[in-house]
């Protein structure tokens, strides 16, 4: 849907450095494209400008204006930046000075605090702990419910008085309850609410003051928009955050609002939450939200999805041949029949670097009859081929062609961006495994 | 007042609320208003403008291209007063959001046939909410309503949707959690049939738009109804959370493709967030809105109207003016 930043970059830069060197103008025009990219992924307006006039600044120091691919030099500054402003540790969480741990989870309605209230107790339990949940959303209809059937599915206990008791009461209580059995951590969940509404906000600062919680971690939607400062601002004010937790991660969303509200409260990103299962809470990782963000497609996603078709050990295979270059037809194609159950073509090809701008230049919405095409033509190879494309000559390539019904140049279109994407997964590998971009970008300057 | 016109309600109006949203409203959306009060047309303007939408999740795109309408026509008409060129501005928005809001159909009761209403949209947006309201909104014209409990997946979903079907007063037809949502909606739409209901609304499982087989299902649970009513459903509603940013325009467009959506409607305007996204969903889609909800109750929801919606979210006229 939308082109990525490296598309922009490499339009607007690339042009200019076919003429020779690039001046300053040239840099606000990149970064004009940075903060666009920025914005189209939701993250706030004032935090981008900040972000920009960082990496400008780091930009015009550097020999961008000397370089030979300023695009790739460009990219790589703001993707350390970024990786830089969301945290480049992970953080644990906090651990208290007696027990119980107690973690409150706060947040807007629909947020997903319920359902990672039960991910979060999952969780601690695998690390041997042994969690109680409390339900302090008094208000929502079935709320308490909602919990009591998450723990029951976990096997996890719930403290919980009714929707008649007071949020506060209850949070008392059940810290009380959890003590007296020796259970810890004790998990508050809490009813969703705009934080403009005092009265609420009240409750809450009211809750935090009676438990003196060890962790009040902010629950966040990937898909919220520029109201993410205005929420973490409010919420960072009135209560003491210590953290955040971003939902839906597993759908498409750039994820913007994770800068902001790091941006705003300067607390640590400590989870993500990313599927609606029990187990679907993943610790987080700065580099792929920085490349998320930035529109550079998520290789680890694509993997990730692939691994929902395959065994663990085909996956990590799999992943292995990707980030040593070694990813060949033949993988490609038996990919394609896993990928058939995956989803729709054109959807999962945005996932990969450098592909979903090919998509879009073509202004081609694939759609899952190309499947047919681009298996046929690899069908048509022999098993050399599939796994040494390079050996494709002309002759070859008729054959293929003929072979599979298709012309010279569609074989021909395929090989390239073959090519094309096993170079981009091998360095996006490469940086995921380092934690940082390679000096050598997969982003053509022409 | 705009804002006794956006918020209007069936049921009588909550005074409290009501006052709650002119006071968090008024810092935000005069800010338009005041960059207006300028002397000049100038660049400065301009690029804050951009910025105030862009704040408003309007998004880069619609932005730059309500700002660069707004320019040209202040050049060709060689408009000097900036409160001409404010007008212009509105009327600019407002005209987008009527682009779609014109291709809304419209909405036929047939006596003994039940209007079905299907609810989709991503997790947690507030379909289940919205539906208690809709029921509430039907009501309110007489017409016997019913719901049904498709989300079988969600835990405590079904209750939820039973407590607001007893708080309203309406039959809910529901199986057990983790039932095909396609045997309740059979069930439903046949016992709506059987008993004469004017109205039926199918709650869904919350979905991410990426999850293929999820989408599947949904197209699924549209020809299980059509087997009872060819028609059904005669209104496919996608809530779109107003605290959405640019992915909002994704939803709607991968829900389209797999649902034909006839209708949006914007949950959650009672916050600060001010649902830009409804412009570009309105310029790419043209798929018309058709309601917003303003808070936890089941009287909070309005019929969405152009106009007021731009001049209470951006103008805030008749507000310091
Ligand atoms: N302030 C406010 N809250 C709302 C509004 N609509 C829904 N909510 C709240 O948002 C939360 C989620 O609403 P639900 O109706 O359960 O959302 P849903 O889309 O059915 O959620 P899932 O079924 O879990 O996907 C609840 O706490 C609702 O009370 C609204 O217009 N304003
Ligand atoms: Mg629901």
């Amino acid at each position: 849907m939308f082109e990525t930043l490296s598309d922009r970059l490499n339009a607007s830069l690339g042009k200019l450095n076919r003429k020779g060197r690039l001046t300053e103008a040239d840099v606000d025009e990149a970064m004009r494209e940075v903060r666009r990219a920025l914005l189209e992924a939701d993250v706030n307006f004032k935090v981008a400008k900040d972000f920009v006039t960082a990496v400008r600044e780091r930009a015009v120091g550097q020999d961008v204006l000397k370089s030979l691919t300023p695009g790739q030099t460009v990219i790589g500054i703001v993707n350390e930046e970024l990786i830089q402003m969301l945290g480049a540790e992970r953080e644990p969480l906090n651990q208290p000075d007696r027990p119980p741990q107690i973690i409150m989870l706060v947040g807007l309605q629909g947020s997903g605090k319920t359902t990672h209230a039960a991910k979060l107790a999952s969780h601690l339990r695998k690390e041997g702990r042994n969690p109680v949940l409390v339900a302090g959303d008094v208000y929502r209809p079935a709320a308490i419910n909602q919990l009591q059937t998450l723990g029951k599915q976990i096997n996890i206990s719930v403290f919980d008085e009714g929707t008649q008791a007071n949020p506060v009461d209850i949070a008392r209580n059940g810290v009380a309850w959890a003590r007296e059995r020796g259970l810890n951590p004790v998990i508050i969940d809490t009813a969703g609410r705009l934080q403009i509404d005092e009265r609420m906000m009240q409750e809450l600062v009211d809750v935090e003051r009676a438990v003196q919680p060890t962790e009040v971690l902010l629950v966040a939607d990937a898909m919220t928009g520029q109201e993410a400062v205005n929420v973490a601002e409010t919420f960072s004010q009135r209560l003491g955050i210590t953290g955040l937790i971003m939902t839906k991660m597993d759908g498409d969303a750039r994820g913007g609002a994770a800068l902001s509200i790091r941006a705003v409260t300067g607390v640590p990103i400590k989870f993500i939450g990313t599927g609606e299962k029990m187990d679907a809470l993943e610790p987080f990782y700065p580099q792929r939200l920085a490349s998320r963000i930035l529109g550079m497609g998520d290789v680890l996603s694509l993997i990730e999805r692939a691994q929902e078709q395959t065994t663990e050990e085909d996956a990590m295979k799999l992943q292995d041949r990707m980030v040593r270059g070694k990813f060949n037809l033949e993988d490609f194609l038996d990919q394609l029949q896993k990928v058939k159950k995956m989803g729709p073509l054109n959807q999962l090809l945005e996932l990969i670097p450098g592909m979903g701008a090919q998509l879009r230049q073509a202004k081609a919405q694939i759609s899952d009859d190309d499947y047919k095409q681009i298996e046929a033509i690899i069908r048509s190879m022999t098993p050399a081929e599939r796994r040494n494309p390079h050996i494709i000559d002309g002759r070859r390539r008729r054959r293929i062609a003929r072979g599979s019904g298709t012309s010279r140049e569609e074989v021909s279109q395929l090989l390239k961006q073959f090519t094309e994407m096993q170079k981009m997964m091998s360095q996006f590998g490469n940086m995921a495994k380092k934690g940082k971009m390679p000096k050598n970008l997969p982003f053509d300057l022409d | 007042m705009v804002l006794d016109r956006l918020f209007r309600r069936r049921a009588e109006p909550d005074v409290q609320l009501e006052k709650s949203l002119e006071k968090t409203r008024k810092g935000v959306f005069s800010e338009i208003t005041r960059l207006f009060e300028r002397d000049v047309l100038d660049d400065d303007l301009y690029e804050e403008l951009e910025m105030l939408l862009i704040q408003a999740d309007v998004g880069w795109d619609v932005s730059q291209q309500l700002v660069r309408d707004l320019r040209a026509r202040v050049n060709e008409e060689r408009i000097e007063n900036p409160s001409l060129a404010r007008e212009v501005l509105r009327t600019e928005m407002i005209e987008l959001l009527e682009s779609a809001t014109r291709n809304r159909q419209v909405k036929v009761f047939q006596r003994g046939v039940p209007y079905v209403i299907m609810v989709v949209g991503v997790n947690g947006v507030g379909k289940t909410t919205s539906i208690a309201k809709l029921a509430a909104y039907h009501q309110g014209f007489g017409r016997s309503v019913m719901l049904a409990a498709g989300d079988t997946f969600r835990a405590a979903a079904i209750d939820q949707l039973k407590i607001w079907g007893e708080r309203l007063g309406v039959p809910v037809v529901a199986h057990e959690p983790g039932a095909d949502p396609g045997a309740v909606v059979f069930d439903a739409v046949q016992a709506a049939y059987g008993r004469g209901r004017d109205v039926l609304i199918v709650d869904t499982a919350g979905r991410l738009h990426t999850k293929f087989n999820l989408m599947e299902e949904l197209s699924k649970l549209r020809k299980v109804m059509q087997k009872h009513v060819e028609e059904a459903p005669q209104e496919v509603l996608l809530v779109i959370d107003a605290t959405t940013g640019q992915n909002g325009l994704i939803q709607a467009k991968t829900f389209a493709e797999s649902v034909d959506i006839t209708d949006i409607m914007i949950a959650k305007l009672d916050g600060t967030s001010k649902g830009g996204i409804a412009f570009s969903v309105a310029k790419e889609l043209s798929i018309p809105i058709s309601y917003i909800g303003t808070g936890e109750k089941a009287t909070d929801l309005s019929e969405f109207y152009p106009e007021t919606y731009v001049d209470a979210l951006f103008f805030g006229e008749g507000e310091g003016l």
